[in-house]
């Protein structure tokens, strides 16, 4: 099994440091695993991209063009990215900054307002830690005992950290629940 | 077993670089390669060595100049535009015989080109960028874990042969983060009685230069150079070869290509196509002579690079075959495996090769 991930948002949401954490989690669960940031003439507030692979094969080329997996903090990343997801895929869509619906029929479509609930969490920060969780959740490409060391490894050094970013990527992974329960789906 | 770690092919290449020994890095900032300064600069002061970013490429390649022929280890790294701009250094460090590596993560050009990935620079590498009748050990590694296992090869064989070593790397390689194990061996720096290290109780002076007006003595030193070049095609050819033995057709790519070939071999095997890979991990020496074997058997070749057509002449040169196909992507393009496979196809049912910049 090959997930092809893409993370997408704006400068400074966080999305290299969720899709590096999902990677290094898929890389403790014995996975091959790969990680590359779009690089391009980016600009502070563009967009910001990182492909992310978590296979069970070794990985060709690092960078995803057909996505298993989509993941949109705002509305320019869906525009750009929404066509490339796989059919049969996953688009995962932060429903607070994005204001339309997914267009496509054949993918699993999820809309959590990832701001909103990152608010209620105490700071807008844990955004993509929500993201992260959501994904995570709806993709099943690692175990969650391997993403939770993945939260030990960068939020270690800092008290209460680790637990926050832990909470908040639950309440991202209980969004998907939900949404599937509510659709029947699983 | 030591544990994995996550990390960008840039950072593997410095960390590998401490682990061999060498402690003094000269370099000018340029994309994709950044990190591997920035690296440095962090790493380098931590652990007695130092980072000095130079006023100029042509200021860093100098700097190794001097570094080297005091005896340390040393290098230097850049992307194509900066790399072009040391080649005249790069040709007095073969001329002196001075072991440093250098490092290319190439993105597509020419000009300053793009900062993406690219390939072109497989000429420059190979058949000698500068003046002079000189070959650089030219490594292409197709991993990060490569990316680290090469530097630590690229030192020791530098001093082993006294050659610059050149790391061929590419903006992909560079920026990618992969697993990566730090628990090989690091052999020991070896004695170098030739260094300039001062007088001290030796009987006569060490010089290392370059100029050489009396004409017998130049034509000598080329010979001396040209043995070294024969003992590495000799002693130093590195390649892999997969589903070779069996193949009608041989994709021959390298770096970044070569992964992407591999998935594409994996689907042509899925589908019965008996399509195999064969990957120099030595750019210079060429693998000449397993290539040439494989033309005993296999019908076709499909060279794959991010260039124009570079590597595919030596392919046509070494193999004598009249089926050398290519397929390049350029301007910061990668092929996906997909069309890789297409071109696959194409080949198998005797159509012309689409894309063919050449």
């Amino acid at each position: 099994m090959e997930h092809e991930i893409l993370f997408a948002g704006f400068g400074g949401q966080g999305v290299l440091l969720a899709g590096r954490m999902l990677v290094y989690a898929g890389m403790m669960a014995g996975k091959e695993v790969s990680w590359i940031p779009a690089y391009g003439p980016e600009q502070r507030g563009g967009t910001a991209s990182c492909s992310v692979i978590i296979s069970d094969e070794p990985v060709g080329c690092p960078i995803v063009t057909k996505p298993s997996a989509l993941v949109v903090l705002n509305e320019p990343s869906l525009d750009r990215f929404e066509a490339a997801v796989r059919p049969g895929g996953v688009l995962i869509i932060n429903s607070s900054l994005v204001r339309r619906k997914c267009m496509r029929t054949d993918v699993e479509a999820f809309y959590v307002p990832m701001n909103d609930i990152a608010a209620e969490c105490g700071n807008v920060r844990y955004l993509n830690m929500i993201a992260l969780g959501s994904l995570a959740c709806a993709i099943a490409a690692v175990p969650d005992e391997f993403l939770q060391k993945a939260f030990v490894k960068q939020f270690g050094g800092k008290p209460g950290m680790v637990e926050a970013n832990r909470q908040a990527a639950m309440i991202g992974a209980q969004c998907i629940k939900n949404a599937r329960r509510m659709a029947g789906v699983r | 077993m030591s544990e994995k770690v996550l990390m960008k092919g840039n950072e593997a290449i410095g960390e590998a670089a401490i682990r061999a020994g060498c402690l003094y890095y000269f370099g000018y900032p340029i994309t994709p390669q950044s990190e591997l300064p920035e690296f440095m600069a962090r790493e380098l002061p931590k652990r007695g060595g130092i980072f000095l970013q130079a006023e100029s490429e042509l200021a860093s390649i100098n700097m190794v100049y001097g570094a080297a022929a005091c005896g340390v280890r040393a290098m230097t790294s850049s992307s194509s535009p900066g790399f072009s701009l040391k080649q005249e250094g790069i040709s007095y460090l073969a001329a002196g015989e001075l072991p440093c590596l250098l490092v290319n993560v190439q993105r597509g050009g020419p000009g300053l080109g793009t900062i993406q990935p690219g390939q072109a620079d497989y000429f420059q590498a190979t058949k000698g960028g500068g003046h002079g009748d000189y070959r650089l050990l030219v490594l292409a590694p197709d991993s990060v874990q490569e990316m680290y296992d090469l530097t630590l090869l690229g030192f020791e064989l530098a001093d082993k042969y006294r050659i610059p070593a050149l790391l061929l790397s590419d903006g992909a390689l560079g920026q990618m983060m992969e697993a990566v194990r730090l628990d090989h061996e690091v052999k020991p720096v070896p004695d170098k009685p030739w260094a300039v290290t001062g007088r001290r109780d030796r009987e006569t002076l060490n010089v290392v230069q370059t100029l050489s007006l009396d004409k017998d003595t130049l034509e000598e030193h080329n010979r001396v150079l040209q043995d070294k070049y024969a003992l590495l095609r000799k002693n130093e050819v590195r390649y892999e070869a997969l589903n070779t033995e069996d193949a009608d057709l041989i994709l021959v790519a390298y770096g970044i290509s070569a992964r992407i070939a591999k998935s594409a071999m994996a689907k042509a095997r899925a589908a019965g196509l008996k399509v195999g890979v064969f990957r120099p991990i030595t750019l210079y020496p060429f693998p000449e002579e397993a290539l040439y074997e494989t033309a005993q058997t296999t019908k076709a070749y499909l060279v794959t690079e991010l260039s124009c057509g570079q590597m595919v002449e030596d392919v046509e040169r070494v193999t004598h075959s009249q089926q050398v196909h290519f397929y390049g992507r350029t301007g910061g393009n990668l092929p996906c495996a997909d069309e890789l496979f297409d071109q696959i196809l194409r080949i198998m049912q005797g159509k012309e090769v689409g894309g063919r910049a050449r």
